[in-house]
């Protein structure tokens, strides 16, 4: 079998797979597990942007998916009048005030002599810009919270369509990928893991705690919608009477709708991506990235800016993430900060381009839908498993119910195990590099 | 009198936490400056691997709870401590001959170990999560207070009390026992100065015939140790919540660069440094102004720099900083 036909026969795989819940669990659950199997394979075009292309280690997928999210709630949602009177400007101002002491300081620590002065002049600066920052920021926030808590209690949005969103996530994404490169790359790779890890962290941070940015934990819900809505489907005789035609009653038939319309968006951007993706590989920038992994050293010695291509390339597959990002939130309807964990956003994604076969677009794709399969089927699987093995066991002893209630984690240690088999095993993945 | 008062309130909510969380992180960053110097790469799976070592002495202390031994007025998990140590080399050397071992025959790249360190930090995670549930779990025991604020009170007529957590004194002695016998090991002993070796220079270590297998081994075993006793005395003090634990290690990763990685008293060195940040940064000094600044001064607000919800952020601004400035760290770690 030669290798397209053992890539095609993988991806149909998946196709089967798909098919096969809808024909055994329902058609709404496979419509389900196929779009997010297409948000996970855009976020895995990303990483593998950054590992496959450049060999650079991104443990802060989460915080770039994250400020996806954030990037839907800041374009879509209707702005708050009231509080864009109460504190609009004053947020404005703070932080103007907080990148003005930033660029200041940048300025100073370029112009000024090394030495004890230019360390003085330089922690007075940020001392006094921080205090003036929180001087105007504070009474701002509090009087943007105090206006209907209940309801709003934040900004709100532009009003604007929410497909808008969606770029407007990679450039929100690309700003943070930017700051993280500038600082941690060219030097050693691990450095980069660790910069990522916390940027992603403190992202969380901010959407938890900034309630008048994104209502913090108070999730935002009701986003709109680039799709019809099932409720107007029902109501309109025509669509009521092409469903009855396929044998499906409303409800059913408007769900299903819904969801195939996402498929098609979600299928349209995923391809463009890919074309986008196959295209950079096989230009001589791709080239060059490809080199510069394999070999830094030689690279640099042909003349190459190492540490600037892998800014590029960085930033790059962080948009990538950031545009995925915001469009798993379109799906999902609403924004709830508290969900984005890295167990499922981070080290998910690592193991569907690790399956899938780093450096491999393609492998990257069909890692993001297999693995993605495998993470909603294996709980269900595993809930089976376990209940034959306490099958035995009498009812209501403490190991039994502690097993049961283990099986919510054995999915993180099955993926743990996925991966570093994979890794020992077959370190290419399932379609590797070329 | 009222700087006297400043002083007493400023230890109580400032200077001892520090000390002790500052005592856990470094020996939480030794354990990351052990593996960098010795297996050379960051190994992400150290926050679990602190918190398996945790769950092991957890165990312990519970049937020993059960057993109805005791430890007088100290914390059952300190008899435990030695049996959880045992638990977590166990894991460890496990982990280093199944999965490990064949990335360092094949001279695999640092990333690469990385990225494995990455899986065995989710197996392990899973692990604990299977065995102990991911719920916060209280184990101390014993006394709660070497002297209570209100004793404290009492005993000076100060209007303000220093309280003492007898985990806080526990931490600060056992971080200095342990410091202590590990750079004895390390400078005294034939073995540790064949780790010194080993990390300064592979090559010629190898050809005074030092065996790496054996070095790697004695590596592991002491990086297991360390991990435990810093898991159990922030346990102790605060804890045990196996996801806090995965995410200490951006403050424990922080302490280990803001030294040197692969630098021993740097990584001592970080863990305060970090810990006296997080801590004054995100303390409302209300309380120590009020009693420093006349009347017409004080502030109105609560003066937190900022909320604890950022506590995190600390550790990476410090970190970004070093980064920026010096790579290397404040010892001259050998990273580049």
């Amino acid at each position: 079998m030669t290798g397209t036909m053992r890539n095609i026969a993988l991806f149909a795989l998946v196709g089967v797979l798909i098919l096969l819940t809808g024909v055994l669990q329902s058609w709404n659950s496979a419509l389900l597990i196929l779009n997010m199997g297409l948000v996970s394979a855009m976020m895995a075009i990303g990483v593998n942007l950054q590992w496959g292309f450049a060999g650079l280690f991104n443990v802060g997928v989460m915080g770039f998916v994250a400020l996806g999210g954030l990037a839907t709630v800041l374009v879509s949602m209707p702005p708050v009048h009231a509080a864009w009177r109460a504190g609009g400007l004053g947020i404005l101002a703070a932080v103007a005030l907080g990148a003005g002491t930033i660029v200041l300081t940048i300025f100073l620590f370029r112009r000024m002599q090394p030495g004890w002065l230019r360390a003085v002049v330089l922690i007075a600066v940020l001392i006094a810009g921080f205090f003036a920052y929180r001087a105007v920021f504070d009474p701002a926030v509090a009087a943007i919270e105090r206006i209907n808590p209940a309801g709003t209690g934040y900004l709100g949005g532009l009003g604007l369509p929410i497909l808008l969103a969606w770029p407007v996530g990679g450039l929100l994404a690309a700003g943070a990928a930017w700051i993280i490169g500038k600082t941690a790359l060219g030097l050693r790779s691990d450095y980069l893991a660790i910069a990522t890890l916390g940027i992603a962290e403190i992202i969380i941070a901010v959407m938890k705690n900034e309630d008048w940015l994104s209502r913090g934990v108070k999730n935002v819900i009701g986003l709109p919608r680039p799709v019809p809505y099932e409720i107007m489907l029902q109501r309109d005789p025509v669509f009521v009477e092409r469903a009855a035609a396929l044998g499906l009653d409303p409800v059913t038939g408007s769900t299903l709708f819904v969801k195939a319309n996402y498929s098609i968006l979600l299928l349209v951007v995923l391809l463009v991506l890919l074309w986008l993706a196959q295209m950079a590989l096989k230009s001589p920038w791709g080239r060059m990235m490809r080199a510069i992994r394999d070999n830094e050293t030689a690279a640099e010695a042909m003349g190459k800016d190492v540490t600037g291509r892998h800014l590029q390339i960085f930033i790059l597959g962080s948009v990538v993430c950031g545009i995925a990002g915001a469009i798993m939130t379109t799906l999902d309807g609403q924004l709830v900060p508290t969900t984005y964990q890295p167990l499922r956003y981070t080290f998910l994604i690592w193991v569907m381009v690790i399956v899938g076969g780093s450096g491999n677009n393609f492998g990257a794709v069909l890692g993001g839908m297999l693995v993605w399969f495998l993470w909603v089927q294996v709980e269900p699987m595993g809930a089976l498993l376990m209940k034959g093995i306490t099958a035995g066991m009498t009812d209501g002893s403490a190991l039994k119910s502690h097993l049961l209630e283990a099986t919510a984690h054995m999915r993180l240690l099955t993926m743990g195990i996925v991966m570093l088999v994979v890794l020992r095993f077959s370190p290419r993945g399932l379609i590797p590099e070329k | 009198m009222d700087l006297l008062n400043a002083i007493v309130a400023l230890s109580n909510f400032v200077l001892v936490p520090a000390i002790a969380y500052g005592s856990q992180l470094a020996l939480g960053a030794l354990g990351v400056t052990l593996i960098y110097g010795i297996l050379r790469f960051s190994n992400f799976a150290h926050g679990d691997t602190m918190a398996f070592g945790t769950m092991a002495t957890i165990l312990f202390t519970w049937w020993f709870q059960s057993l109805g031994i005791s430890f007088g007025p100290l914390p059952t998990a300190l008899l435990a401590l030695p049996l959880g140590i045992l638990g977590c080399m166990a894991i460890v050397l496990l982990t280093d001959r199944g999965i490990y071992r064949f990335y360092r025959e094949q001279k695999a790249k640092p990333v690469i170990l990385v990225i494995v360190s990455m899986g065995v930090m989710f197996i392990m995670n899973g692990l604990v999560r299977v065995i102990i549930g991911p719920d916060d779990q209280n184990f101390a025991d014993g006394d709660r207070f070497i002297i209570t604020a209100r004793e404290f009170r009492e005993m000076t007529g100060l209007r303000e009390g220093l309280a003492l957590k007898s985990t806080q004194g526990i931490t600060v002695i056992t971080a200095v026992i342990v410091v202590a016998l590990l750079f004895w090991f390390l400078n005294r002993t034939r073995t540790g100065k064949s780790m010194r070796a080993y990390s300064d220079n592979e090559d010629l270590a190898l050809l005074s015939g030092i065996n790496p297998e054996r070095v790697v081994m004695i590596t592991w075993l002491i990086v297991a140790a360390l991990a435990t006793v810093a898991g159990v005395l922030y346990g102790l003090d605060k804890s045990f919540k196996p996801f806090v634990y995965f995410q200490l290690l951006l403050p424990i990763f922080a302490s280990a660069i803001v030294g040197g990685l692969g630098s021993p008293v740097g990584a001592i060195a970080g863990g305060f440094i970090i810990a006296f940040s997080e801590v004054t940064i995100t303390y409302a000094w209300k309380k120590v102004l009020t009693y420093l600044l006349p009347e017409a001064w004080q502030p109105d607000g609560l003066v937190q720099l900022m909320s604890t919800d950022y506590k995190f952020a600390v550790s990476f601004v410090i970190l970004l900083i070093v980064l920026l400035v010096k790579p290397t760290g404040l010892f001259k770690g050998k990273s580049v």
